[in-house]
């Protein structure tokens, strides 16, 4: 593996829950609890997870759009919690962000111009060289020219899709955090998003954490996919070997899952049972357990570490009792 | 057998900015105890259609005259809101995306089921709730006796969706019209919902209609698919025959711009260049010409006719030549 642009170890994001007369703080949704990840320089790092799985919340936190409760972060060797003015701002710029739904992200009173010039502003740049950047990102992103002077009203869901992209670009980061960037899309112009994402990344050499729940989109861009249920990582490994090998019985349903486009197709579906449990009270030992076909006792009292699992060559992280 | 035939089926809406052309001439054909996917993207015309057939569009909208809509030997297009009172809920039902906004937050869901069986079944409020337990036993939802009296908010997402096909079931409808069922729905829950609807499809010998995006959906739950594009139905034929060897290019693009698991990004995607048209002006040929890649002259101006093509009908100027071409209302099963 590369060495490491950006280092996690020990993540954890409580949110409070509230109530009673005086609101006081009666519970903790633990939606991200302890997590270790590092992402290589280069590389694409999927993490998938379906509702609730904290995937969303790391995403946040690995760009620092969220202040983790407890854990270390690192970026490129500094640590992130140390950091201070300027030095603090030049680190932002490095880490950027995509949303998920372009419309609510874009400042509907803003021209496309300035809501993709609005981070390079605190550059102080002399006007001609900041549009000369808009418009060179705006033609990086297949928008056109004149797009920089639409609200983004005026654009189609794909074309705003773009801007959210050509704003997080714009700043040369290094690091890109995309949460579901092409979820809110259809089918015809998420190809379009995807493929402008590969370019890009190979265009600009950056890396890229894609969150997502859709398993097919994650593998296509990945190199290495992490897998989240209820704040846990429960397997990580090169997306090759998720697809083809996949260890964890949750990976295994999940894959299982995927509707895919051949007619006629014999497979074993993985139906499992039940919803994802409440992160307030998660279940003890494996939290995958309540729903796991293959549930032992020890999954009830021991909780499973994300464990290498020696199966030829290449990392294959997997928490499991069983795997 | 087919159960519900549609020709011709044209729903527009009256807007400030001119008449939007939602559903522009589709015909349809659903078979006896078969499952019919119409899939498209978003302003495709696909839940107009659906909403169309129950006759829910209201003003704006209007179904215009010339639309058919044949099931169990009646126009439903023609009937009258009584008659339809008797088909709506009772013969064909319908399961909506967001359980969520269907169901009333007020009302325990045994109440809101209970009113859907009194509607059209003379039957003691006892025997209704007796009844109410069974579909929810019957979709899948744990201790029912104790779930009746719970509230919308106090069930997940996809025990929700489980409630709104009990109702929906609840007079063991003929057809069952499920729009997008599954889009709100995580991944292994979606598995959950689509195995139920597979079970109870098969056990209560009904045919459905599932409108979805997702041509995976289609083909893991369907018999027969209509790609919808533009307000237009541009394919229909077996999921089989459409899904092996699409014969409208739209189609084709769209089975390969998905990316399947195993794919790398080695292989670039194929990409629809450009956006669906706007349904105030459809463009005066063939509303797919300005992204396809095989379009000529004559595509731009004529909209193609609907071609039979040996295993379904393809409304595209390329499978005119060599096949004859196909009479209106004909149904795509062989």
């Amino acid at each position: 593996m590369h060495e490491p642009l950006l280092h996690a170890r020990g993540v954890k994001k409580y949110f409070p829950v509230r109530s009673g007369l005086f609101r006081r703080d009666v519970a903790y949704a633990r939606a991200v609890d302890g997590i270790d990840l590092d992402v290589g320089r280069g590389e694409t790092l999927g993490l998938v997870g379906e509702s609730g799985s904290g995937k969303s919340t790391l995403g946040r936190i690995l760009v620092g759009l969220m202040k983790p409760s407890a854990g270390e972060l690192s970026f490129d060797g500094t640590q992130i919690a140390d950091l201070e003015g300027a030095e603090l701002r030049r680190f932002r710029r490095e880490l950027q962000f995509i949303f998920q739904d372009p419309s609510g992200s874009l400042d509907p009173r803003m021209k496309v111009r300035d809501i993709v010039g609005e981070g390079l502003d605190a550059q102080g740049l002399e006007r001609g060289a900041r549009d000369r950047l808009i418009a060179e990102m705006l033609d990086k992103v297949g928008l056109r020219r004149e797009a920089a002077e639409c609200y983004p009203h005026e654009l189609s869901g794909g074309q705003r899709q773009r801007v959210g992209i050509a704003r997080a670009l714009v700043l040369r980061p290094k690091l890109v955090v995309a949460d579901e960037p092409v979820s809110a899309l259809d089918v015809s112009i998420q190809s379009q998003v995807l493929n402008l994402l590969v370019e890009l990344k190979r265009e600009l050499r950056l890396t890229y954490v894609f969150v997502s729940h859709n398993l097919a989109a994650v593998s296509y861009i990945s190199d290495r996919i992490a897998v989240m249920y209820l704040g846990k990582l429960v397997e990580l490994t090169t997306t090759e070997r998720l697809c083809r090998t996949p260890l964890h019985p949750y990976t295994q349903a999940l894959l299982s899952a995927v509707p895919e486009p051949i007619p006629g197709r014999s497979r074993q579906i993985v139906v499992l049972r039940g919803d994802i449990p409440n992160p307030i009270e998660p279940p003890s030992g494996c939290r995958f357990r309540t729903r796991c076909p293959l549930a032992q006792p020890v999954c009830a009292e021991q909780e499973p570490q994300l464990m290498p699992k020696s199966v030829g060559a290449g990392e294959h992280l997997v928490a499991c009792h069983l795997a | 057998m087919s159960l519900l035939r549609v020709e011709n089926l044209r729903t527009y809406f009256d807007t400030r900015s001119g008449v939007m052309k939602a559903v522009d001439g589709v015909d349809l054909d659903v078979r006896e105890g078969k499952t019919l996917g119409i899939v498209g993207e978003s302003g495709s015309g696909k839940s107009v259609t659906a909403l169309s057939i129950m006759r829910l569009i209201e003003r704006p909208g209007r179904i215009l005259p010339g639309s058919h809509i044949y099931f169990e030997g009646k126009d439903l297009a023609a009937a009258s809101e009584r008659d339809l009172e008797a088909v709506r809920g009772n013969r064909i039902s319908m399961v909506f995306q967001e359980p969520m906004t269907s169901l009333n937050p007020v009302h325990t869901v045994g109440n809101q089921i209970i009113e859907a069986i009194r509607l059209h079944r003379r039957m003691s409020a006892r025997q209704a709730r007796e009844r109410a337990i069974e579909l929810l036993e019957l979709v899948g939802i744990p201790s029912p006796e104790r779930r009746v009296d719970a509230f919308p908010h106090q069930m997940s997402g996809g025990m929700r969706q489980r409630v709104m096909i009990a109702m929906a079931l609840s007079c063991e409808p003929k057809l069952l019209i499920a729009d997008e069922p599954t889009t709100a729905l995580d991944v292994t829950i979606q598995a959950q919902i689509l195995e139920l609807l597979r079970q109870l499809r098969d056990r209560l010998a009904m045919a459905v209609i599932l409108i979805t995006h997702d041509l995976g959906v289609v083909a893991e739950m369907c018999d027969d698919v209509a790609v919808m594009y533009a307000g237009e139905v541009v394919e229909r034929g077996s999921v089989e025959a459409v899904f092996r060897s699409p014969q409208h290019p739209y189609t084709e693009a769209l089975l390969r711009s998905i990316p399947l698991l195993g794919m790398t990004k080695a292989e670039p995607l194929n990409v629809i260049p450009g956006m669906v048209p706007s349904a105030l002006r459809w463009p005066v040929g063939c509303r797919f010409a300005a992204r396809c890649s095989y379009a000529s002259d004559h595509c731009h101006r004529k909209p193609p006719e609907m071609f039979a093509t040996g295993s379904g009908y393809a409304a595209c100027w390329l499978r005119g030549d060599t096949v004859e071409r196909s009479q209106p209302g004909a149904t795509a099963d062989a």
